[in-house]
């Protein structure tokens, strides 16, 4: 019987934090190196972790599927981290953060996780200058500062428009300090396909290494996902071709419950698709917003060019409808609003399927060369993939799948429901709610892995002092490494007609159409029985070419395919319970008057944590109730 | 497939490495790639001939890509002799097939490079980049230790250098490019980085040697020809390797110790 137990510490929850590190059972300094911890995935929170803990003296094995712990898809979020320095002194505080935070999310979010985070964020900023990332700066030598993402303040860090490869960097460079300290052995190219679960304690993983072919077992006292989000679920998104859920899948399926996996961020401002064999989705920084107006042709299925059409004659949706914060309003309303209007047929581009990002206004009013100073690199990119250049025709932009606020369940320690199993990063749910703040991740990532994790992990460590890892001859680890072994070959063996591109790709169009930006029942019902039958073929007709015992970028594909099958399944069924809207979760029976996502706090009020039964058996729903002690709930409104 | 929203499509000629694995012995597949859209990225125009392989039951070809944005670093091959193709300053997964013309025929090749041995088809073994970070590429401050962000002001002009070389990706088409297979540019971006920074200053000397050392056990030397700025996607400046060379020759003073300096 699972019991969902926060573990949130006693006290104002401005103490928490403090009370809990001082409760929390502590390992002696000299003993840290009798402690063996796997961290698996080495992006901002995994490299961030395993550096940490290496620090520490803890042996740390770190894995990676890329070449490289650097590759992690952390590297390419552009825009900043955010943190509650008040180094512009105009009213940052770690409360308004917090609040900003929880506030943002829809009050979806454990308040306690959210007011540690603020206050960790702190800490984050002085750990990655001293590591030499390259923030940008005043004239003065200090750090510069810029408002991101609608907030009140100025509180977001950045070093150019490549934040995240920066401090994806600054974790590296410290993770390879350890690998040369010999504190953290590196295995890259491995990919992670079971956790392996001992008496209901996780002590350790499997392994395929992607260069032979071979699954290898390894064992540890605790085991640390840090393995990224599940936005590939959709095929198109804006994340890196081999993101996946594989790791939290499995762990769900050995024991881990999965909270909120209906929770996905769409992000506003992307590069529309404009054809079939389009792989992902490219972002364009939502800075963009700043100077740039969207509109549409008020005209339905209007062919003209964007010159032809009269300013009179220009939908300047998001002004008129939100006078305010007019193109600045947060990602999940700018996003739905974008599907309404193309939805009307006012959409933009050879297929429709745009809005218009027009910079016309803000270079007549600052000029090119200002523009050009702002966002250059932005439309450079632009340029490249459409082919148009963006300083005479507007972009055309649109959303498209972005982060997930979605994970595993971890209690205030970060463990899982499985004892010994931590997650971390946007692998976990816990901080962001139903929607994620702009330059939220960067910060959530780092935090769970510099300074959360090294205090909390103890507590689960230091009772075992003294105990051996389960040898990897135990019969829990020769029946994992049979299966995982069994499943990857048998791939080939299927010799079906379609490759398992095909199979994402229809996936993706099903969990876009129904589980995408906006859904109802119907459409989730739809799905509900899409989504198997579509699994049921891929397995019998996917065709997986080429040797298991080498490299194989098919194979390793196809595993990863199988979980998103299962996964989507799970997905559609938390939007499917969730009967209010709320953040990036839009069911469209519960919305205002106006339009809006309707929260339904009476009835919703929780993170819907659910326990994998087996294949062909109904998850359990868990409730964790969310209790609001310090922000009261609003209806959000932006007008 | 290739349905393309404006219609304009390339009949290419192509020739592709195929090889193996490390010790196999490769050579190049012809393939005539028609009706490949202009509007496709040099990548997504690889995933078109893959689908086309495996629909007539041939292996398709492995190449290294992730992202597709431009900033992870994994793709990068040899496009008619140039590293990441045509256009300047552009990583192979952003490059776009309006770029090229109708008829002309593409050479695809993986990196060539002692230090880069080929793991199949059009991958590369690029872990020798790490061993030259895990030599010194890092400022050493254990997490939890540093003092307030803002007590180490950095002047905006060292701010702004340290970022130009920290632009690097580890993509490795400085190496390929390079006639002589050095890796001076990925390594001098790194050094660099750290050693304009007064963060980086106490390890200063000590990092140079050591990452100028391992760079060598592993990589050709340089004779500066620049090739390896002119394939760079970040553009990283020939300025930085000037600047690893004169910290190199210091470093072998100030690494004596004290007294005998």
């Amino acid at each position: 019987m699972v019991v969902l137990d926060a573990k949130i510490p006693y006290g104002p929850i401005a103490e928490k934090w403090d009370n809990h590190k001082f409760s929390v059972k502590l390992v002696n300094p000299a003993n840290k190196r009798r402690f063996d911890v796997i961290v698996v995935g080495t992006g901002l929170a995994g490299a961030s972790a395993a550096a940490s803990l290496a620090e520490l003296g803890y042996n740390v094995k770190a894995f990676t599927f890329h070449d490289s712990p650097r590759r992690a898809h952390s590297i390419a979020a552009q825009g900043g981290i955010n943190a509650a320095k008040n180094y512009r002194n105009d009213g940052d505080s770690v409360y308004r953060l917090f609040y900003d935070t929880v506030k943002g999310g829809d009050y979806r979010s454990r308040e306690a996780n959210v007011y540690r985070l603020a206050q960790v964020s702190l800490n984050i900023i002085d750990q990655c200058a001293a590591q030499g990332v390259p923030f940008a700066r005043e004239y003065g030598g200090l750090l510069a500062n810029r408002s991101f993402g609608g907030a009140q303040v100025s509180r977001t860090f950045y070093a150019r428009g490549q934040t995240g490869q920066q401090l994806l960097l600054g974790a590296y460079q410290a993770l390879a300090a350890q690998v040369k300290a010999g504190k953290v052995t590196l295995y890259n190219r491995s990919d992670m396909l079971d956790v392996v679960v001992k008496d209901g304690e996780a002590c350790g993983i499997i392994t395929r290494d992607m260069l032979t072919g071979e699954v290898h077992a390894h064992s540890a006292h605790a085991v640390v996902l840090a393995t990224g989000g599940y936005g590939n679920v959709y095929y198109l998104s804006t994340n890196a071709m081999a993101c996946n859920v594989t790791a939290a899948w499995r762990a769900h399926r050995k024991g881990a419950l999965f909270a909120n996996p209906c929770y996905t961020q769409i992000h506003p401002t992307c590069i529309p698709v404009s054809d079939e064999f389009q792989s992902k989705l490219t972002l364009m920084s939502e800075s963009l917003r700043n100077d740039g107006r969207i509109w549409v042709p008020r005209q339905f299925d209007d062919a003209r060019s964007a010159a032809e059409i009269p300013e009179s004659e220009r939908y300047y949706y998001l002004e008129e409808k939100y006078p305010s914060f007019g193109n600045l309003v947060p990602r999940d309303v700018a996003s739905r609003n974008a599907k309404t209007v193309v939805d009307e047929g006012r959409g933009v581009g050879p297929l429709k399927n745009g809005v218009y990002l027009d910079f016309a206004a803000s270079i007549a009013r600052d000029g090119v060369d200002a523009v050009r100073e702002r966002y250059g690199n932005l439309f450079d990119m632009y340029e490249r993939i459409t082919g148009e250049d963006p300083y005479k025709l507007p972009m055309r932009i649109y959303p498209a799948t972005h982060y997930t606020m979605g994970g595993l369940w971890v209690d205030y320690n970060l463990m899982t429901t499985v004892p010994g199993l931590y997650c971390l990063g946007e692998a976990n749910f816990s901080d962001h709610g139903a929607n994620r703040l702009g330059a939220s991740a960067l910060m959530q990532g780092l935090a769970d892995g510099y300074f959360v994790l090294p205090y909390t992990i103890g507590d689960h460590l230091a009772p075992k002092l003294g105990d051996a890892t389960v040898p990897t001859t135990d019969p829990v680890f020769s029946e994992a490494l049979r299966e995982v072994d069994q499943r990857t070959r048998s791939w080939t063996q299927v010799k079906g007609t379609h490759s398992v591109e095909h199979y994402h790709r229809e996936l993706g169009k099903i969990v876009w159409e129904y589980c995408g930006m906006a859904r109802n029942e119907t459409g989730l019902n739809k799905a509900l029985t899409e989504i198997p039958a579509l699994r049921e073929e891929f397995r019998k007709n996917v065709k997986v070419l080429g040797s298991p015992d080498g490299v194989n970028q098919q194979l390793e594909k196809v595993n990863r395919v199988d979980d998103f099958m299962e996964f989507a399944e799970l997905k559609v069924r938390d939007a499917l319970h969730r009967a209010e809207s709320c953040g990036g979760h839009f069911r469209e029976e519960s919305q205002t008057p106006e339009g809006e996502a309707l929260r339904d706090d009476e009835n919703f009020a929780y993170v819907a944590a659910w326990e994998w039964q087996g294949p062909d058996t109904d998850p359990v729903l868990h409730k964790e109730d969310l209790a609001f002690e310090n922000v009261q709930l609003t209806q959000r409104s932006y007008k | 497939m290739g349905s393309t929203a404006n219609g304009k499509t390339l009949n290419l000629k192509l020739r592709i490495w195929r090889q193996d694995g490390p010790a196999a012995v490769g050579s190049f597949l012809d393939i005539d790639a028609d009706r490949i859209p202009v509007d496709a990225s040099f990548l997504e125009m690889l995933d078109l001939i893959n689908e086309r392989l495996i629909e007539d039951g041939v292996e398709p070809i492995t190449f290294p890509h992730d992202c597709r944005e431009g900033i992870c670093g994994t793709c990068g091959v040899m496009i008619n002799g140039q590293a990441h193709g045509p256009e300047k300053a552009t990583a192979t997964c952003q490059l776009h097939m309006r770029k090229f013309n109708d008829g002309d025929q593409i050479v695809i090749e993986p990196w060539r490079a002692a230090a880069f041995p080929v793991l199949k088809d059009l991958m590369v073994d690029r872990r020798a980049f790490d061993r030259i970070i895990e030599a010194g590429g890092y400022i050493s401050a254990p997490t939890g230790t540093p003092q307030d962000a803002n007590e180490i002001p950095v002047p905006k002009e060292v701010a702004d250098t340290a970022m130009d070389a920290a632009a690097c990706i580890g993509c490795g088409a400085c190496v390929a490019a390079c006639p002589n297979s050095a890796a001076q540019l990925f390594t001098a971006a790194k050094l660099a980085h750290l050693n304009v920074l007064p963060q980086g200053q106490p390890e200063r000397w000590k990092r140079t040697e050591a990452m100028v050392e391992t760079m060598e056990d592993f990589f050709g030397s340089c004779t500066n020809h620049g090739e390896c700025h002119e394939a760079c996607p970040k553009e990283i400046s020939l300025d930085f390797i000037a600047f690893m060379n004169r910290d190199y020759i210091k470093s072998k003073t100030k690494n004596r110790s004290l007294a005998s300096q």
